[in-house]
């Protein structure tokens, strides 16, 4: 018993740590790639800061585009990190180990990115330090600042702690294979840990902290990031609703991101023994909860409008239902949501390449679905006059496609500098695993 | 444990420090005071008046009297006015005039400038406190000060706020004004810019443009502490003129409590019927041929549209 946990630490080990020694042209093909689109997205920042906002599609009646949907999906796809870990840890559900890694990465990556989007939206970004200098904490753009900032910094600190021993782990055994600047940073990064029962003890209780700490924050986060709309008197977005509408629907995508980072690194590095269909299927139940509840709440929210049909409402409900905006609304709701909630159900043909595509679906849906709630909500008229129009223009979406370059970038980067799983935390697993299945043999032998 | 005698621990090393930090803060406070107070003086904070009698501003526009200029054939002469006086870049019309359906069959026509709203949302959401009531109850915007993020476009129930997309394109006596955010002009590239009833004008004893530029003295400007109001034709009492003309708000169920007053009507006072077709044209601009100072296109290449 004793060696088959030893064998499988060290093929863990193994398979773990590879990736940040050995490198496949394919790999830096797919970096320059990246790196390329993230620089395109620059240039297109350049000729924006140049000219103005008038270099976007946006005009005096849709005050908001593109920019403030990456916010809010980015922002939202962060949540990720907090269900898996933080929820799943308070809970103390084993299976998360292999994931939550990866989990918390996709949470400190999209934070940064989401947060960038509302400064590449300002008209004015040389006078961002008024908002530290003049802040007013009435504007729910302050309560943006400091919920966000806690939560990156929340994020990072989570990301860290449950990475000591992993670092510890590096500075040990990559020896000759990383170069000698990586050992340098593993060794500061590990801060002396040696695995005694005093860190572990004290490394326990801080991520015990954390965890808990994190999930108020989280959902802070998304309430009031929805609350920049719902403090407006907008056909739409004066919704009572909107706190948990969008808390619902960050968890909602930010599962779906997970299955669709794990399926990727476990093709990628080999992970198959350690990220299993079990975790894919356990995963699914909750997105498929979530997708549920979020449909409850979509219903709930359209319902209570489009009964009572005040006049901006209705308006609002016939542009996405029947209006221009109608092929963008039908396929978040069939494509988002219908068709994913059937391929999550009825459970034919491969598991992971099932969920995995209805997880695509489902973040390709609720990134329409953020346009969705914001753009027709701002294209009604609440003067006697025309609806407005919107039509991003080439600018906006480099700089889009630039966000999302630089989301795959971060992790490209990460992949190869430190492990994607969570080494000590999944070996632990495995023992506790092993343990309990010898003591049930162990019972039934007797 | 013998190393923890001689040396602080790392609580006292804790606590000691949150502790001189706190100390900190409270002495410095009434260097932010002073801090506060220089920037004031150095014209980076809004400007608040001296001593003069407070004025609470407000602005009645009389429906029965508004024709949207269509009987004279030209385009509204307030917003003309408007255009000429601030160097309005195109496209933004402070005081817009609408041509509204009524319920009962024909239109009238609705001047509508910003409505000053003592419950302002725009001044509530602003998260620097660029826009601001002066002590008038104006709602004036401090262009040194705003970040652009258009977060008061998005709250203001009434669109009465415009955005400097780009560089206006502006005549060049433009570039002599004064700025102040009495008087915006030239207007900022990326911030946000609205009526803010001539507050340059009232500052000098004198009527707003739009009320001056009126060919049919239909609106008022009016002072709700000295409950006066007038047209530059004829000098009302405020509160008994608004009564008795059966004055409402727009959109009074959202509670802004607007600083504007309609006085129901559709131009009847000079003879427009419903069943009246004749022109309501747009205003034109003497500058700024596309309004500002770059279109780029749907595409990387060439400038459309």
């Amino acid at each position: 018993m004793r060696t088959g946990i030893e064998n499988y630490r060290q093929r863990l080990e193994q398979t773990a740590l590879n990736p940040l020694a050995q490198t496949t042209p394919g790999y830096y093909t797919f970096v320059l790639f990246l790196a390329a689109v993230v620089a395109w997205g620059l240039y297109a920042y350049v000729i924006q800061l140049r000219y103005g906002l008038i270099a976007t599609g946006m005009r005096d009646v849709v005050i908001w585009g593109l920019y403030l949907v990456n916010f809010v999906f980015f922002i939202g796809i962060s949540h990720a990190g907090t269900l898996i870990s933080a929820i799943l840890r308070v809970t103390q559900a084993g299976w998360r180990t292999p994931v939550t890694r990866m989990a918390e990465l996709i949470t400190v990556v999209a934070i940064s990115i989401g947060a960038l989007m509302p400064l590449i939206d300002m008209g004015r970004p040389e006078r961002v330090a008024n908002l530290l200098l003049f802040g007013r904490f009435q504007s729910p753009l302050l309560w943006d600042i400091i919920s966000i900032t806690s939560y990156l910094t929340g994020s990072l600190i989570y990301l860290y702690l449950p990475m000591i021993p992993d670092l510890a782990l590096m500075r040990d055994r990559l020896g000759d294979r990383a170069s000698a600047i990586k050992r340098t940073i593993y060794t500061v990064m590990a801060v002396g840990w040696r695995n005694t029962p005093e860190q572990r003890h004290r490394l326990e209780k801080a991520i015990g902290i954390m965890a808990v700490t994190i999930i108020p924050i989280a959902i802070s986060v998304h309430t009031v990031v929805s609350y920049v709309f719902s403090m407006t008197l907008r056909p739409g977005w004066d919704s009572t609703v909107f706190g948990i509408y969008f808390v619902i629907g960050a968890i909602f995508s930010g599962i779906a991101s997970i299955l669709i980072v794990m399926a990727i690194f476990r093709r990628l590095f080999h992970l198959e023994e350690y990220i299993t269909e079990k975790h894919f299927r356990y995963l699914s139940y909750l997105l498929l909860s979530t997708l549920f509840l979020y449909l409850y709440l979509t219903l709930g929210e359209y319902i209570t409008i489009g009964y009572k049909l005040e006049e901006e409402e209705k308006h609002l409900l016939e542009l996405l239902m029947l209006g221009k905006s109608a092929p963008t609304f039908w396929f978040f709701v069939v494509g988002g949501t219908v068709v994913p909630a059937i391929l999550l159900l009825i459970r034919r043909g491969p598991t992971i390449p099932r969920i995995v595509t209805a997880a695509v679906l489902i973040n390709v849906g609720m990134w329409i679905k953020r346009f969705v709630i914001l753009v027709p909500s701002l294209q009604v008229p609440l003067m006697p006059f025309e609806f407005g129009a919107y039509a991003p223009t080439w600018v906006e979406w480099s700089i889009t496609a630039g966000a999302f370059a630089a989301f795959m970038l971060i992790f490209a980067l990460f992949a190869k500098f430190l492990p994607v799983l969570s080494i000590w935390e999944v070996a632990e697993q495995a023992e506790t695993e092993t343990a309990s299945s010898r003591v049930t043999e162990e019972l039934r032998a007797s | 444990m013998q190393r923890q005698n001689k040396k602080l621990t790392r609580r006292q090393f804790v606590t000691g420090s949150v502790g001189a930090m706190g100390l900190l803060a409270i002495l410095s406070s009434p260097f932010i005071a002073v801090l506060n107070r220089a920037r004031a003086a150095t014209g980076t904070a809004p400007i608040t008046e001296g001593k003069k009698p407070t004025r609470a501003w407000c602005m009645v526009i009389d429906l029965k009297k508004c024709e949207g200029c269509v009987t004279i054939g030209v385009p509204p002469q307030c917003t003309q006015a408007c255009i000429a006086g601030h160097f309005v870049p195109q496209g933004q019309q402070w005081i817009q005039v609408y041509e509204v359906e009524s319920p009962g069959g024909g239109t009238f026509f609705m001047p509508t400038p910003c409505y000053q709203c003592d419950n302002a949302p725009c001044v509530n959401v602003c998260p620097v406190a660029a826009t601001y009531h002066n002590k008038e109850g104006i709602v004036l915007i401090d262009h040194r000060r705003c970040i652009g993020c258009r977060l008061c476009m998005a709250a203001c129930p009434y669109q009465r706020r415009f955005f400097n997309w780009g560089t206006p394109k502006l005549p060049p006596e433009a570039a002599f004004a004064e700025y102040s955010p009495f008087y915006p002009v030239p207007a900022v590239k990326g911030t946000v810019i609205k009526c803010m009833f001539c507050a340059h004008m009232l500052e000098a004893g004198k009527l707003p443009l739009c009320v001056t530029g009126c060919p049919m003295k239909a609106l008022y400007m009016g002072d709700l502490n000295e409950d006066i109001a007038s047209n530059g034709a004829e000098v009302v009492k405020l509160s008994k003129f608004l009564d008795e003309n059966d004055a409402f708000r727009y959109k009074e169920g959202l509670g802004t409590q607007p600083r504007v007053w309609y006085l129901p009507g559709h131009g009847q006072a000079f003879g427009r019927k419903p069943d009246d077709h004749r022109e309501f044209k747009t205003p034109t601009w003497t500058w700024g041929d596309s309004g500002f100072n770059h279109h780029p296109g749907i595409w990387p290449w060439g400038e459309d549209f």
